[in-house]
C-alpha cells in the first residue's frame, strides 16, 4: 500500500453523487444547431479555416491552433456552417466570444481519420503532434492545452505522472462513470502519456467514495506499472496542488507549476481523449457531462457533443424551472451560474447542475465576521481567510498580499463553513482583481514615466546638438569672413602695390586684421561702462585721499580727469556711431544732476548752520564739522562740474541731431 | 426565465452564527445550575437581569445607529454578553452594579467600537473590570456564602430583595469572601492545614466552587467537541496557569495551590467562555496558544501578586491588547512556502 499524506483543512459537503451515477452514460444526441466557441481554454483563440456556407464533416478542422498556447477546434458533427459570430460562451462574466454555428444534417458523417494500432511505433513528438491536432485541452477545469502541458518547460523531467480521478466536487460524476465504463481507455491514455514523458511512477489518485470505479481501474491496470491510490474523500482533494500533496507529500512552491517539482497531473477525461486521438485519430469533439439537480427529471451522464446548447440538453431531459433556481455549469463549489440557457457546452463542461432553491438555497444576508476561525481551519492552502476578508474589505491590498492572497485557490471551503454567511471567495476575487489592476496601472505609469523621461532626454539632446551645430556654423562663417577679408585685403594690396610677394600676403593680412577689429556699438558701450566704473572709483579714492593723503590726491585728481576724458570720448564715439547713446543714457540725466546739486548744496548749508551753532556751544564738534563742510564743498563742486558737462554734451548732441535736418531743409 | 446569478460556492454548510451563540448560552446552564444549587438564587436572578439589560441596551444602540433591530438581536451576541456577566458578577451584587457593567459592555465596549465583530476588547470583561475598579466594596462583599453553610439560606424573594434593595436582610450574614481570597490572605500567617479548616473549602477543593468549575468545564468540552472553538486557547491557558502555580505555588503552606487556582475561581468560565471569544482573540492556531498562555500566566501573576482576588478579567483584557501583535507574528505557513511569513512586512 502506497503511503499517502494529508493536506490541511478541507470539508465534507453532502456528496449528492447518487442522483447521477446510477445509470450508464447515454448519448445525448445531435442537436439541430451546434454553437462551437473558438476559444474554450486559456491562451489564444483558434484561427478559422472555414467560412459561412461551408459543408463540414464530423471531426473536420474548423479552426486551427494559432500561437503557442492555443487549441484547434473541430466540427462535432456533420452539417453546414450557417454563421460565424459573437455569442455568449460559458464564462462567469457571461461574456460573448466568436462562435461557429453549424446546422447539423443528422448524418453524423465522419471525415477521414488516421488511426494507429500501436502507439509505440510513433515517436513522442509524433504523439504530441496528434494530441495537438486533436485539439485536446485539460478537461478537468482550466482547460490548459494538453500538448503544451505534456511538454514540460525547462527540460524538467517528470518523475511522477498523476491521473487526477478524485472528482471531489459534489454532484459531479462524469469521471466516475467514465472510469467505470471505459477504464481501459483511461489506462491506455495514461500509458500513452507515460510513453511520452517516461516518468518513474504513474499514479491514479481516486477518492474512496467511488468503489466501482476503483475496481474497474484496478482490473484494467492489472498488467501495468500504474499504481491506483485510494485517498480519503475530502473536498478539495481533486485540486491539483492538494492531490500532489496527498500522493507525494510534496508541495508545489507558491507561484510555480507542478513540473517544477517533477510532477504532472492529468485529468481522467483528458486521458481518454488522448487515447482516442492517438488510437483512432479522433479529435476532441464530445465529452461526458453530468446532468443533475432537482430541476432535471432525467439525471445522469451523457456523451455530449461540444457546442450543444444547454437549453437543448435541458429541454430534452425534462427541465423544470423553479423560481429562485440556479443553473450551474460545473459543481456547486467552484462552478459558475448561467443566467441564460442558450449557451454551448465546451471541452471543460463536466457538469450542468440545475438546482432547485431547496437544494441550493439563496444565501442568507451576511452577518458580521466574528473571526471564529472556521474558515482558516478548512482552508486547504492554510491561509487566514478571516484576515484576508478583513483586508479585502478594508482595501488593504498590500496586507492581503502579505497574507498570501494569491495562493488562494478559490475552492470555496471558507465560504461553505462561514457561520455568518459571508461570501468570502467573492471578496478574494475582488481583492485579486484590484491588486492586478493596481499592478497594471503601476506598470502603465512606470512606462509613461520612462517615456516622459526619455522624451525629456531626447529634447535636451536635440537642443544641445542644435546649439553645437549653430556654433560650428557661426565659427565657420567667421572663418570664411576672415578669409574673405584677408583675400580682399591681399587683393587690394596687390592692386595697390602691383605685384607683391604672395608669401607676404597672409602676414600682412594678419597684421591688418588684428589691430582693426570692427568697432561696434556694443564694444563701445562696454568700454563706456568700464570707464564710468573707473571714474566713480577714482572719484571715491580722490575724495578719500583729499582728507588723508593730499599728495596722493593730486595724482588721483589727474586720474579722475583722464577717466572723465575717457568717458566723454566713448560717449562721443557712441553718439557718432549712430544715435545709440541717445537711446541708452550714458550717465545720469540733466534733471538728476540738477537735483543732486541742489541736494548737496542743501546739505552743505545745513552743515554750515550746524557749524555756526557748534562754534558757540560745542567747541569739541567744530573740527569734525569743518571737515564735513570741506567735504561737502568738494561734492558741490563736483556736482556743478557734472551738471555743466552734461548740459554741454546735451547741447552738442542736439546740434549733431539738428545737422541732418538742416541739410535736408 | 428567472435564473440567479451568484458566484461560487453555491453550497453552504449548516452552521449559523446565531446557532453558535445559542449553543454557547445553553452550555452555560450546567454551570448556572451549580451556582444556584450551591450559592442560592443570586446568579440566576443576575443572569436574567443582565440579559434583559443587554438586550435593551443592544436595541437602544441599534435604534440610535438606525440598524435593523430583529436582524441584529437575532444573532444572540448581546445575550451571550449578558449571560456571561450574570455568571461572572458576585451573586448578591446590587442591581445597579450589574446595570452599569452590562450597559457599559454593550454600549461602550461593543457598539462604540463598531458593534459585533469589531470590538477589540471582550465586552463582558470590560464591563466587569469597570465595576470591579469603580465599586470595589460591592464587588468583593457580595459573594454569597455556600447555602449549605447557612442556617437559614436566603429564599428567592429575599435574594431578589437584597439585589434590588427593597429587603431588610442583613446582607453580611449571607456573604463570605471567596476561597481564593481567604486562602491568599490567611496563608500569610498560617499553614495550609489550618487554612483549609475553614468550611468554605469543603471536602474537596472549595465548597461548591469545584462543582461550578466542573460544570463549566463540561459545557466547555461540549463546545470543543462541537467545534465551536478550537482547543488551543483554553488548553494553553489552563496549562500555563497550572505550570505557573506549580512553579511558584508548589508549597501549599506558602501560596495558593494549583487545584485551588483551577477549580476555585472563575477559571473554567474564563478558559472556555471568556478567553475563547473569537472576536478579541488571536486568530491562528499558534497565535491562540500564545494568547491563551498569556492569559494563564497573567491570571496567576495578578492573583498571586495583585490586590484583586480573581484576575480573569484583567488577564483577558491585557491579552486583547496583545492579540493584533500576536497575529502579526503567527501567520501560519501557507501551502507552497518553505516557511511562514513573520512580521508586518516582507523582509526584502
Amino acid at each position: 500500500m502506497k503511503k499517502i499524506w494529508d493536506f490541511h483543512g478541507g470539508i465534507h459537503p453532502k456528496e449528492n453523487k447518487d442522483q447521477s451515477n446510477q445509470s450508464a452514460i447515454t448519448d445525448a444526441g445531435i442537436p439541430p444547431q451546434l454553437i462551437v466557441p473558438l476559444q474554450q481554454h486559456i491562451g489564444q483563440q483558434a484561427e478559422l479555416v472555414v467560412s459561412v456556407g461551408d459543408k463540414v464533416l464530423k471531426g473536420q478542422l474548423i479552426a486551427d491552433a494559432h500561437g503557442p498556447v492555443s487549441v484547434a477546434v473541430h466540427a462535432p458533427s456533420s452539417g453546414t456552417i450557417t454563421a460565424i459570430e459573437e455569442h455568449e460562451v460559458p464564462h462567469p462574466s457571461g461574456m460573448s466570444d466568436l462562435c461557429v454555428f453549424i446546422e447539423t444534417d443528422g448524418k453524423d458523417e465522419w471525415c477521414e481519420l488516421s488511426p494507429c494500432e500501436d502507439y509505440s511505433t510513433l515517436t513522442p513528438a509524433e504523439i504530441l503532434g496528434k494530441v495537438r491536432s486533436a485539439g485536446i485541452a485539460g478537461m478537468g477545469g482550466a482547460g490548459f492545452p494538453t500538448e503544451i502541458k505534456l511538454r514540460p518547460p525547462r527540460e524538467d523531467k517528470v518523475n511522477t505522472l498523476i491521473l487526477n480521478a478524485a472528482e471531489c466536487e459534489p454532484y459531479i460524476t462524469s469521471d466516475d462513470r467514465l472510469m467505470r465504463e471505459r477504464a481501459e481507455e483511461v489506462i491506455l491514455g495514461l500509458e500513452i502519456m507515460a510513453y511520452v514523458l517516461q516518468p518513474n511512477e504513474c499514479l491514479i489518485g481516486i477518492e474512496d467514495n467511488k468503489p466501482e470505479a476503483i475496481e474497474a481501474l484496478r482490473e484494467a491496470a492489472k498488467e501495468t506499472q500504474i499504481d491506483i491510490v485510494v485517498i480519503p474523500t475530502k473536498y478539495p482533494s481533486g485540486g491539483e496542488k492538494q492531490l500532489i500533496k496527498v500522493l507525494t507529500g510534496k508541495e508545489v512552491p507558491s507561484g510555480r507549476i507542478p513540473a517544477d517539482i517533477s510532477v504532472m497531473c492529468q485529468n481522467v477525461a483528458t486521458s481518454t481523449a488522448v487515447y482516442r486521438a492517438v488510437r483512432f485519430g479522433e479529435p476532441l469533439i464530445s465529452r461526458v457531462t453530468t446532468l443533475t439537480g432537482d430541476c432535471i427529471a432525467n439525471k445522469g451522464n451523457q456523451q455530449v457533443l461540444i457546442g450543444t446548447p444547454v437549453s437543448w440538453l435541458l429541454e430534452k431531459n425534462g427541465y423544470l424551472n423553479q423560481k429562485g433556481s440556479r443553473l450551474v455549469m460545473g459543481g456547486p463549489m467552484m462552478g459558475f451560474t448561467l443566467d441564460q440557457t442558450n449557451i454551448p457546452t465546451v471541452k471543460t463542461s463536466n457538469c450542468i447542475l440545475a438546482a432547485s432553491p431547496k437544494e441550493l438555497p439563496q444565501p442568507d444576508s451576511a452577518m458580521a465576521c466574528i473571526r471564529c476561525g472556521m474558515c482558516s481551519e478548512v482552508c486547504p492552502a492554510e491561509l487566514l481567510p478571516q484576515q484576508l476578508y478583513w483586508f479585502a474589505k478594508g482595501q488593504e491590498f498590500e496586507k492581503a498580499e502579505h497574507h498570501n492572497l494569491f495562493d488562494c485557490i478559490e475552492c470555496g471551503a471558507c465560504s461553505y463553513v462561514c457561520p455568518s454567511s459571508i461570501p468570502l471567495v467573492q471578496y478574494y476575487r475582488y481583492a485579486k482583481g484590484e491588486v492586478k489592476q493596481i499592478k497594471a496601472d503601476l506598470e502603465k505609469s512606470n512606462q509613461a514615466r520612462e517615456r516622459f523621461e526619455f522624451r525629456q532626454e531626447r529634447i535636451e539632446r536635440e537642443k544641445e546638438e542644435k546649439e553645437a551645430k549653430r556654433k560650428a556654423r557661426s565659427e565657420a562663417a567667421a572663418k570664411a569672413q576672415a578669409a574673405k577679408k584677408a583675400a580682399a585685403e591681399a587683393e587690394a594690396k596687390e592692386s595697390k602695390e602691383g605685384t607683391a610677394e604672395p608669401s607676404q600676403a597672409p602676414v600682412t593680412a594678419k597684421a591688418e586684421v588684428s589691430p582693426a577689429p570692427e568697432v561696434t556699438l556694443e564694444s563701445l558701450q562696454k568700454k563706456l561702462l568700464m570707464a564710468e566704473d573707473k571714474l566713480s572709483k577714482m572719484e571715491a579714492a580722490w575724495k578719500d585721499a583729499q582728507e588723508n593723503n593730499p599728495e596722493r590726491a593730486e595724482k588721483l585728481a589727474i586720474a579722475v580727469e583722464s577717466s572723465k576724458a575717457n568717458v566723454k570720448k566713448f560717449t562721443l564715439q557712441i553718439t557718432e556711431l549712430g544715435g545709440g547713446a541717445s537711446d541708452t543714457p550714458a550717465g545720469p540725466s540733466l534733471e538728476e544732476l540738477e537735483s543732486n546739486l541742489e541736494k548737496t548744496k542743501g546739505k552743505l548749508q545745513l552743515i554750515l548752520n550746524t557749524l555756526e551753532d557748534a562754534k558757540q556751544n560745542h567747541p569739541d564738534r567744530v573740527e569734525k564739522l569743518e571737515r564735513a563742510v570741506a567735504k561737502n564743498h568738494t561734492r558741490v563742486a563736483s556736482a556743478e562740474l557734472a551738471l555743466r558737462e552734461a548740459s554741454e554734451q546735451q547741447s552738442k548732441q542736439q546740434a549733431s541731431k539738428l545737422e541732418p535736418t538742416e541739410s535736408k531743409g | 426565465m428567472a435564473l440567479m446569478n451568484i458566484t461560487s460556492p453555491h453550497a453552504h454548510g449548516p452552521r449559523k452564527t446565531a446557532t453558535l451563540m445559542r449553543v454557547v448560552v445553553i452550555t452555560t446552564l450546567p454551570g448556572l445550575f451549580a451556582l444556584t444549587w450551591f450559592f442560592g438564587w443570586g446568579n440566576l436572578i443576575n443572569v436574567v437581569w443582565c440579559s434583559i439589560i443587554a438586550l435593551a441596551a443592544e436595541a437602544l444602540v441599534l435604534l440610535i445607529r438606525k440598524r435593523p433591530l430583529a436582524f441584529y438581536l437575532k444573532d444572540y451576541s448581546a445575550l451571550v454578553t449578558g449571560v456571561l456577566l450574570g455568571l461572572a458578577l458576585p451573586p448578591l451584587a446590587p442591581w445597579w452594579v450589574s446595570l452599569v457593567a452590562v450597559a457599559f459592555a454593550i454600549i461602550i465596549a461593543k457598539h462604540l467600537y463598531g458593534g459585533m465583530g469589531y470590538n477589540p476588547f471582550n465586552p463582558a470583561m470590560v464591563g466587569f473590570a469597570l465595576v470591579l475598579i469603580s465599586f470595589p466594596v460591592a464587588m468583593t462583599t457580595s459573594w454569597a456564602a455556600p447555602a449549605s453553610l447557612l442556617e437559614n439560606p436566603m429564599s428567592f424573594f429575599e435574594t431578589l430583595g437584597t439585589i434590588f434593595g427593597f429587603g431588610s436582610q442583613a446582607i453580611d450574614a449571607f456573604t463570605m469572601a471567596t476561597p481564593l481570597d481567604i486562602y491568599k490572605h490567611e496563608i500569610g500567617h498560617s499553614i495550609a492545614q489550618d487554612v483549609t479548616q475553614n468550611p468554605v473549602f469543603g471536602a474537596y477543593v472549595a465548597h461548591g466552587w469545584e462543582w461550578v468549575n466542573l460544570a463549566f468545564l463540561a459545557g466547555g468540552l461540549f463546545l470543543l467537541i462541537k467545534k465551536v472553538f478550537t482547543w488551543h486557547t483554553p488548553v494553553s491557558m489552563l496549562i500555563a496557569l497550572t505550570i505557573m502555580s506549580l512553579a511558584f505555588g508548589w508549597d501549599a503552606d506558602q501560596a495558593t495551590p494549583p487545584l485551588l487556582h483551577l477549580f476555585a475561581g472563575a477559571t473554567m468560565l474564563g478558559a472556555f467562555y471568556i478567553a475563547t471569544d473569537p472576536v478579541t482573540s488571536a486568530v491562528s492556531p499558534q497565535g491562540k496558544i500564545i494568547y491563551g498562555a498569556g492569559i494563564g500566566i497573567l491570571t496567576y501573576v495578578i492573583r498571586a501578586y495583585g490586590s484583586y482576588p480573581d484576575a480573569i478579567a484583567f488577564a483577558v483584557l491585557l491579552m486583547n491588547f496583545a492579540a493584533p501583535l500576536i497575529d502579526t507574528y503567527t501567520q501560519p505557513r501557507t501551502y507552497g512556502y518553505a516557511k511562514a511569513k513573520r512580521g508586518a512586512k516582507e523582509a526584502e
